[in-house]
């Protein structure tokens, strides 16, 4: 009983924590938004490894095999990325 | 309501001691039980914070990003396409954006180079982002040097490096003078990359696009909410792909539990004998299991969610990082925000609750049934 009562607990304390975190996160969330405002940015700096993979949402439909003829499809980036939604039927 | 809140504690306290006379057998389940909902719950916790947070910055990017398109590939767009927009109503700003990409041969990385003119920067000095300070070891005041495309090689003085909290967008930039940016890259007077629009109204945005299009028909508009889109079904497919990929383990799970459950050992059968035998009814012996099942899955669920919720927020979801790295050498330091969809987790949590709670209870009423002395034999 005890240790359900502890799960609880500590189940309702991440909510406490995640909104507690949301709002210390704000202003670290406004100064993205500027910077992304400012410098007009566009995507996220999540997948550097190749141009079309660095900005997704830029990308063009020859993107594929651009690097190289014989270049390797970068993995696993590109099986984690869709493809932008308005080149898909 | 006392009377039946006591006897169900009664029952629990019975369950628990009944479990942990089979320990090494409960605690395995509950072990790999608690895995399943770690992993499912840190997918989902992760995606979710990441997709909530690229939401709410790329909120800010530009409203129409015009990219001039030659023989199917983005082109330099000229300077002329400018005056050439003319006067659009609804636009209230329109200016080229300066940006191209740089690999750099020391650390195998690419970096992402653009124009700041707001920055004041003189034509030898470079903003950096994080990432790169972390992978060349700069600090303010150091320098950088990047070959042009002409063979020459530049040399730049650190000025400031962004702040490593908006390293999730800007790890991989360098911001530098027009000047200096046209002069590593090659891209001559007269040419951006390519052009971005702010637009009064956001309602007006496609039909301006549309109007955009007609003007230039070599030119292809992208409208911030296709960003937005973008990145909505980018982390949504990983969710999914992540998914089908633990699907395998999920199912194998769901047998193991299903056979656990549904299948009822000898010597739980002559436990049951035995407690129909010593006056039990078939009532006493359900809720006893029901129990059985409800504390094994609430204990995986609730261990499982809380490891997650560590895992994701507090340890940045290491375990997902090589996946997310990927062939990347530069990859940004960040901590995904929680912000946790409750539908999500009640989601969650009926599916790996409810399922094999229900499954716990049929054999058992089936064994409860019949005769003890049947059972007991």
């Amino acid at each position: 009983m005890l240790f359900v009562t502890v799960a609880v607990l500590l189940i309702a304390l991440t909510v406490v924590d995640a909104s507690y975190r949301r709002h210390g996160a704000e202003e670290a969330l406004q100064q993205r938004g500027q910077l992304v405002a400012e410098l007009a940015l566009t995507d996220l700096a999540l997948f550097t490894e190749a141009r079309y993979t660095r900005h997704p949402s830029q990308s063009d439909l020859h993107s594929a095999f651009q690097d190289h003829p014989m270049a390797l499809e970068y993995f696993p980036t590109g099986s984690f990325l869709s493809p932008p939604r308005r080149y898909r039927p | 309501m006392t009377k039946f809140i006591r006897k169900q504690r009664y029952l629990i306290d019975f369950t628990l001691s009944s479990l942990l006379r089979r320990k090494t057998k409960n605690l395995g389940l509950l072990l790999v039980y608690t895995l399943i909902v770690f992993i499912l719950a840190s997918v989902m916790l992760f995606t979710h914070a990441l997709r909530s947070e690229a939401g709410i910055i790329l909120q800010e990017s530009p409203e129409i990003i015009l990219q001039r398109m030659v023989a199917g590939r983005h082109a330099l767009m000229p300077a002329e396409y400018l005056e050439k927009i003319g006067r659009v109503r609804g636009v209230v700003r329109k200016e080229g954006r300066l940006w191209g990409y740089f690999y750099d041969y020391a650390t195998k990385s690419n970096y992402t180079m653009m124009a700041a003119p707001d920055k004041g920067l003189s034509n030898s000095e470079v903003i950096i982002g994080a990432g790169i300070a972390r992978v060349r070891w700069l600090g303010i005041g150091d320098f950088i040097s990047f070959n042009s495309f002409d063979g020459k090689t530049y040399t730049f003085e650190v000025k400031e490096i962004l702040d490593s909290e908006s390293e999730l967008v800007s790890s991989d930039l360098v911001l530098m003078s027009e000047t200096a940016w046209r002069t590593t890259l090659g891209v001559p007077e007269g040419y951006f990359t390519d052009i971005v629009l702010s637009v009064r109204n956001p309602r007006e945005v496609s039909k301006i696009a549309g109007k955009l299009t007609l003007k230039l028909p070599d030119t292809r508009p992208i409208l911030r909410d296709e960003i937005l889109r973008t990145y909505d079904s980018v982390f949504a497919w990983r969710q999914g792909i992540t998914f089908v990929l633990l699907a395998g383990a999920v199912l194998a799970f769901v047998i193991f539990a299903w056979d656990k459950a549904s299948g009822l050992s000898a010597e739980e059968k002559r436990e049951i004998g035995i407690l129909k035998a010593v006056g039990w009814e078939t009532g006493d012996v359900l809720h006893m299991k029901f129990w059985e099942g409800g504390i094994i899955s609430l204990s995986a669920f609730m261990l499982g969610y809380l490891a997650a919720y560590v895992h994701v927020f507090y340890g940045s979801a290491v375990l997902f990082e090589p996946v997310l790295k990927g062939w990347a050498v530069l990859y940004p330091e960040f901590h995904p925000v929680p912000f946790i969809d409750g539908m999500q987790v009640a989601t969650l949590f009926f599916f790996t609750v409810f399922p094999y709670t229900v499954a716990t209870i049929i054999p058992i009423w089936r064994a409860s049934i019949t005769d003890p002395d049947t059972v007991m034999r």
